[in-house]
């Protein structure tokens, strides 16, 4: 073997290594379409009966309950067309919010509730001081915007 | 098109001088940019109405974040240069490009962790963006070690240009993450076609961070490079010039 | 000053986020001169040898 022929060899080898690992990665990624399931999608019935999934979708307003006493919570995910209640026992994410994105982990119990064991907030890519976000609410109405304040990491798991 | 000043490029010496001449005009603005973007992001910048203060970890993460994309594709196009001239400065370049590119990837996934906890209610998930990035990582380290692993510099050189040439079908990927997949990671703020999605007073000091760190990015390559050309050029007359101090 | 350092309850993220980044800046910087005051070392002692030998 020349020398020549070896550093082809070599340069082949790593461009076939590097080309499984990026296909192995991007199928891994094409499951990961599926990091979370919207409401429509759970009511279409693409979630395989029984197994654990990710919900996404918007909390929807009014709908967070807590019954007095304990760490467990109620609400509604939804997408605008179709909703999911979940139930969640454990501290939420300082982000939770209700008309706020959030991904929970867990399982679809045969009534057709959730049932979340992990529930994770996911914000926009909006920032607005304070202030800003509480004229806008009086102007618009925006729900996005709503003016409740800063909430400290004290009541979240890791202060 | 003249380009005396392409081939200029792969002379060391002149490369070696340039270098020199270059670096405090990118390092001291870096270091002002750098002070300043800190003081504003921590004193002056209004907390987030849904994060308060805890959104101010966006002036390190998002720089950090910015830098492994933006050396690796630096690392990536010198590479690529090297390959198809030949030219042995371009592959000093990349090689002096990776250790910095793998340090920023760190900091972007550890200050990453740090804003997740709190906001979103987990250190790490095998979602798309975070992932991607972790890949990035392992891509610089795979790149390192493989120089590392070849004893013949100039098959070091080939071999690792092809590893970094091909890995840069990564960077799209990582961007472009949050909008092809679900993912828990919000969309750019900054880096995207509309206006940037935050006031005056919370976006300067996030321009100035970028800044100064691309910055600190060329004072650094600029001083690992000359680092690079010194080990390489074993038998230059020129060297004793530059040494001889 | 404490409420600066309290970060509205964030301290125990925001300032290691800080800290970790920090330390990745001054380690590039002291680890890019380390590296080019080797090579001007070896360099030199390269060049005394060969003016030895010679």
């Amino acid at each position: 073997m020349t020398p020549r022929r070896r550093r082809l060899a070599l340069v082949l080898g790593i461009v076939a290594g590097v080309s499984i690992a990026g296909a192995l990665a991007l199928s891994a990624f094409r499951q990961n379409v599926t990091f979370f399931f919207d409401p429509s999608e759970v009511a279409a019935g693409m979630v395989p009966a029984g197994e654990r999934f990710r919900l996404g979708g918007m909390v929807t307003k009014g709908s967070l309950q807590r019954p007095p006493g304990s760490l467990e919570v109620h609400f509604v995910v939804t997408d605008f067309s179709h909703d999911v209640p979940v139930s969640y026992t454990g501290v939420l994410p300082d982000l939770f919010r209700e008309g706020a994105g959030v991904v929970a982990h867990g399982r679809l119990r045969a009534d057709g509730t959730f049932v979340a064991d992990e529930v994770l907030a996911k914000h926009d890519e909006k920032y607005m001081p304070p202030e800003v976000a509480r004229s806008l609410k009086r102007r618009h109405g925006d729900s996005r915007a709503e003016p409740t304040a800063p909430a400290t990491a004290s009541s979240g798991s890791g202060g | 098109m003249d380009w005396t000043w392409f081939h200029r490029l792969a002379s060391p010496p002149h490369v070696y001088a340039l270098a020199v001449r270059l670096t405090p005009w990118f390092a001291w603005p870096a270091a002002l940019c750098i002070a300043a973007g800190l003081w504003s992001g921590l004193v002056l910048a209004p907390p987030d109405y849904q994060q308060g203060d805890g959104f101010r970890i966006l002036y390190v993460h998002a720089p950090s974040a910015w830098m492994s994309l933006m050396v690796y594709v630096t690392m990536a196009t010198a590479a690529a240069v090297g390959l198809i001239w030949r030219m042995k400065v371009a592959h000093a370049v990349a090689a002096s490009c990776a250790p910095i590119g793998a340090s920023f990837t760190f900091a972007a996934l550890v200050t990453g962790a740090l804003w997740g906890q709190p906001m979103w209610g987990t250190y790490w998930q095998w979602d798309p963006r975070l992932t991607s990035e972790l890949v990035l990582l392992f891509l610089y380290l795979g790149y390192m070690g493989l120089r590392a692993g070849i004893e013949d510099p100039q098959r070091a050189d080939r071999a690792s240009a092809v590893l970094a040439v091909v890995g840069v079908v990564n960077v799209p990927i990582i961007h472009y993450s949050v909008t092809w997949w679900n993912s828990l990671h919000q969309a750019p703020s900054v880096m995207r076609l509309a206006k940037p999605a935050m006031p005056f007073a919370m976006l300067a000091p996030l321009l100035l961070m970028l800044l100064g760190f691309t910055l600190l990015f060329a004072a650094l390559l600029l001083t690992r490079l000359r680092a690079e050309v010194l080990a390489r050029e074993r038998a230059a007359s020129w060297i004793r010039e530059v040494v001889s101090v | 000053m404490k409420e600066f350092f309290d970060m509205g309850g964030y301290a125990a993220f925001v300032w290691p986020a800080y800290l970790v980044t920090l330390a990745v800046v001054v380690l590039n910087i002291f680890w890019a001169r380390r590296s080019l005051a080797r090579s001007r070392r070896d360099a030199r002692r390269r060049l005394q040898m060969q003016g030895e030998a010679s």
